[in-house]
């Protein structure tokens, strides 16, 4: 028993099973992170005045990671056209370059999350506020013995709010210095994680569920890479039409990160 | 439509048996259990795995209603029989065999997760969908069969994961099936956690599944099998994919914010300060419970026709089949339901008018509402008027698509007040609710889901249930469901409240003897009446259930492929359909439901049959 129009167009609805299916599946892949976007739209709506971050992610690592993408789309595409026009040595370039953009966007992505979570809020117990990138923690710190110190590379300042638009004049011209605090001194010591609030909640679970689908994404594209000569020799045209399908998810995921990064990062 | 399409599968001449059909993959070898009833890519297959695992599911879920009809009537009262099997799974949470108000909780929540999600969807769209739609356009099987198979896994999958949730500490989850923040994220259990990577499995399945059906209908129709020569179930099933396509996304858009709410301690949707348990929690805030509702009820509402869609779908195939005749207004049913499947995604706040949410959205949600009971309407109205005048065979397929008729014309009219917001502010709270919706999905969907299992046993099996014990098992439901929800009503009406474990006994006047606003003694009498009900409704399920597997092997044999004498293509098969699904390639040259047409020597024309009296004919050619 074989499935008709696995790999040629039916003709009367002119296209073959894989790429309805993958359309379909972007239609809900919209779906999905438009109710996540709405949520974004709704919770920013809904947020107290002045309390809405402004300038906490990193532009020009966002820029950069944004041309990532964009060149691994011009990669995928080329990729694809050269399964079309059957030269592989041309499609293994191609893609290999796509894999390697993909990996270096992670990495990036990485090490943003990493600063977020070495970047500390610590409320003073004089009512002040420490903000600032973990140095180090003496051997002996712990908050719940209150033994030990603390110290950050940041500053002090007299009211959350100041830690809010990073974009100010204000936030600009604060300098920043190694402070160290005394665990006796600390209230409440939280690190921008998701739970900080709301705008890294969201920054962290969006760009998250996006670098999962990237990840799926680099996964399939180096399984043709790697192990698709096989079929390649067999049945090319069937080849041609997975990377063209995989190709299509791609696209999403590009397109994906082109809303995302203006939503989180520029705004 | 061309005649002959390129490309159509080869297809085995004569007909298979079953047990030895696998030749297409497996040359020679025998599949072992495992290949076959496991890790099968058949449709077929794979539809009788969810409609066994639904209908298991669904006894569960019924299980778990009775113990709470016992709470409701008689609260407090160690659970007969069942109660020290309760006392040791559920631990402290059933000490001495009654049920504490958490776990009554817990069960409610649990219930109406089960049966919408495990249960009916299931059952009425994936497995009623697997087996049946691509034996009636005419198709091998689906598009993408390992697909189907992943997407039974993580059904399956996603069903343990809700039943584990009952044995953690802290029990299952005890917010309700709709889950409402922030009270979700502050009961002390791990439930809620079990439940949302459960509920994320099952939306991953519904995924996969709606994609395969859609593309499988756009795909594989046979030759000559055009849009309008599809039969209403395939409408049916296809505009219920589309709906679970992009209806439940956001809802695992949802659920992955709320598992970071109870696992990562973030606040998308736990507002500024938050108290629990007096204690101000430790939550940043800034979130928005209201969102979470919406999120929800954006799948919430447009899942009530995933679970009719389908059951209106079968009662179309069974009551053409049954009354000899055309349907009455196909087209008018094929657009009413893609109208229904368009307008479904803009009507889910009047779920929320007690929010507070506003009146102007209070009325545009009320306007929308009122508008898409329109072509639920048309397409009751046809089928009620597909009976008139035709020779009408009863049997028990037919006594339950009847019976569905007016069940869920009570479900949908008594909808209609609840749709407005200045009615529903009284009655949202209270039993009205329940008895309405019960009486959509219960005698309604589920009827409709009997009457489909009567009525594609013999093609699944080769022999035909029990007709006498099939009637008694239609008429005792058909009475105790009534029974059961029918006071529920008058309940509501008198004002009590729905979600409470005690049955409301605290606003009884029995409890606080003149008292203003009490219960009279009458409503709360109708609980033990209920429970009774119910417990008899439970009873008459058991004929079915031995009818179900004893007709496997001793039900009475058919005489040939076509028991029913039906003209759509599932009965053009062999019996059971071989892997492969036809012996022969179909070609469609008629419409579905050419049944006594004038000067055919028989009273039904199958819509592949070559000597037809005339040229092929549009399905409308009787109107």
């Amino acid at each position: 028993m074989e499935i008709p129009y696995t790999v040629q167009n039916r003709p009367d609805t002119g296209i073959y099973n894989a790429k309805l299916g993958i359309w379909l599946f972007l239609a809900s892949e919209v779906m999905l992170f438009g109710g996540l976007f709405s949520a974004y739209i709704l919770l920013r709506v809904g947020a107290e005045p002045g309390m809405w971050p402004h300038g906490w992610l990193n532009v020009t690592l966002g820029t950069v990671n944004t041309l990532l993408l964009a060149l691994s789309a011009i990669t995928t595409l080329l990729a694809w056209a050269a399964c079309k026009v059957r030269d592989f040595t041309k499609f293994k370039i191609f893609h290999a370059c796509t894999i390697l953009l993909a990996l270096t966007f992670l990495g990036i992505k990485s090490y943003e999350y990493h600063d977020k979570l070495i970047h500390y809020e610590i409320a003073l117990a004089n009512g002040k506020f420490a903000d600032g990138h973990l140095v180090e923690k003496s051997a002996d710190f712990d908050l719940a013995k209150k033994t030990g110190t603390v110290t950050l590379h940041g500053h002090i300042v007299e009211d959350r709010k100041e830690l809010m638009d990073l974009r100010s004049p204000e936030a600009q011209a604060a300098k920043h210095d190694e402070i160290t605090i005394a665990a006796t001194d600390i209230k409440k010591m939280e690190n921008y994680g998701p739970k900080h609030n709301t705008f890294t909640a969201i920054y962290f679970t969006l760009t998250g569920l996006h670098a999962l689908h990237i990840l799926g994404g680099t996964v399939v594209i180096f399984y043709f890479w790697a192990f698709g000569g096989a079929m390649w020799k067999t049945d090319p045209e069937r080849f041609t039409n997975r990377i063209e399908v995989s190709g299509l998810f791609w696209h999403f995921v590009d397109l994906v990160w082109i809303f995302l990064f203006p939503v989180l990062y520029l705004t | 439509m061309q005649a002959t399409v390129q490309q159509f599968p080869p297809f085995r001449e004569g007909a298979a048996h079953p047990a030895h059909d696998d030749h297409g993959h497996h040359e020679h070898h025998e599949p072992n259990f495992w290949q076959k009833y496991i890790f099968s890519t058949d449709h077929k297959v794979i539809g009788i795995q969810y409609g066994f695992m639904s209908l298991c599911f669904m006894l569960f879920g019924f299980f778990l209603m009775m113990l709470m009809r016992w709470q409701i009537a008689h609260p407090g009262v160690p659970v007969p029989v069942l109660g020290p099997l309760l006392g040791k799974i559920c631990g402290p949470m059933a000490a001495g065999g009654a049920i504490s108000p958490d776990l009554y909780n817990s069960f409610g929540a649990m219930h109406g997760t089960i049966m919408v999600f495990l249960g009916v969807v299931p059952l009425a769209f994936a497995a009623f969908g697997n087996y049946v739609v691509p034996l009636m356009i005419g198709a091998p099987d689906m598009t993408f069969p390992r697909i189907n198979m992943a997407s039974f896994h993580a059904f399956f999958l996603g069903g343990v994961v809700m039943l584990v949730s009952f044995f953690i500490p802290g029990g299952a989850a005890q917010a309700g099936w709709t889950s409402y923040s922030p009270l979700a994220s502050t009961i002390p259990t791990n439930g809620q956690a079990f439940w949302l990577v459960g509920m994320v499995l099952l939306i991953t399945s519904s995924l996969l599944g709606a994609v395969n059906f859609i593309a499988t209908i756009i795909q594989l129709r046979a030759p000559g099998m055009t849009w309008m020569r599809m039969p209403f179930f395939v409408w049916a099933q296809f505009v219920t994919a589309f709906i679970l396509l992009l209806a439940f996304p956001p809802l695992e858009a949802a659920g992955v914010l709320q598992l970071m709410d109870n696992v990562a301690h973030t606040s998308f949707f736990l507002p500024t300060g938050l108290a629990v348990g007096g204690q101000l929690a430790d939550r940043s805030g800034g979130g928005s419970p209201l969102l979470w509702q919406h999120l929800f009820w954006f799948l919430g509402h447009p899942e009530v026709y995933v679970l009719i869609l389908p059951a209106m779908g079968i009662v179309a195939e069974v009551i053409a089949n049954n009354t000899r005749k055309p349907l009455w207004g196909y087209k008018s049913l094929v657009y009413s339901a893609l109208f229904v499947g368009f307008l479904s995604f803009i009507v889910w706040a009047h779920h929320m008018y007690l929010t507070g949410m506003g009146q102007k959205i209070a009325t545009f949600f009320q306007t929308t509402t009122m508008i898409i009971s329109v072509p639920s309407v048309i397409i009751l109205t046809c089928m009620f008027l597909s009976l008139w005048g035709g020779s009408i065979r009863i049997n028990t397929p037919m006594l339950f698509a009847l019976g569905f008729l007016p069940m869920f014309g009570i479900g949908g009219l008594t909808g209609l007040p609840l749709g407005l917001a200045a009615a529903d502010l009284y009655l949202h709270d209270t039993y009205y609710v329940i008895a309405h919706f019960h009486y959509v999905v219960a005698p309604g969907t589920i009827f409709a889901l009997f009457a489909g299992v009567y009525f594609w046993f013999p093609k699944i099996t080769g022999r035909k249930m029990n007709e006498f014990w099939g009637r008694v098992h239609f008429w005792c439901s058909f009475v105790f469901m009534n029974l059961v929800f029918m006071p529920m009503f008058a309940q509501g009406i008198k004002g009590m409240l729905r979600r409470m474990s005690d049955g409301a006994v605290n606003y009884s006047a029995a409890r606080v003897p003149n008292a203003i606003d009490t219960l009279p003694g009458s409503v709360m009498e109708l609980n033990t009446w209920i429970l009774w009900a119910a417990i008899a409704l439970g009873v008459a399920q058991i004929p079915f259930i031995i009818n179900l597997f004893w007709s496997i092997s001793h039900g009475e044999k058919v005489e040939n492929d076509n028991p029913w004498d039906a003209t759509t293509l599932d009965w053009q098969t062999p019996t059971p359909p071989p892997h492969g699904n036809f012996a022969h390639e179909p070609i469609v040259l008629r419409g579905p439901y050419e049944y006594s047409a004038p000067g055919h020597a028989t009273d039904f024309t199958p819509q592949d049959e070559a000597e037809g009296p005339s040229a092929p004919r549009t399905p409308t050619a009787h109107h």
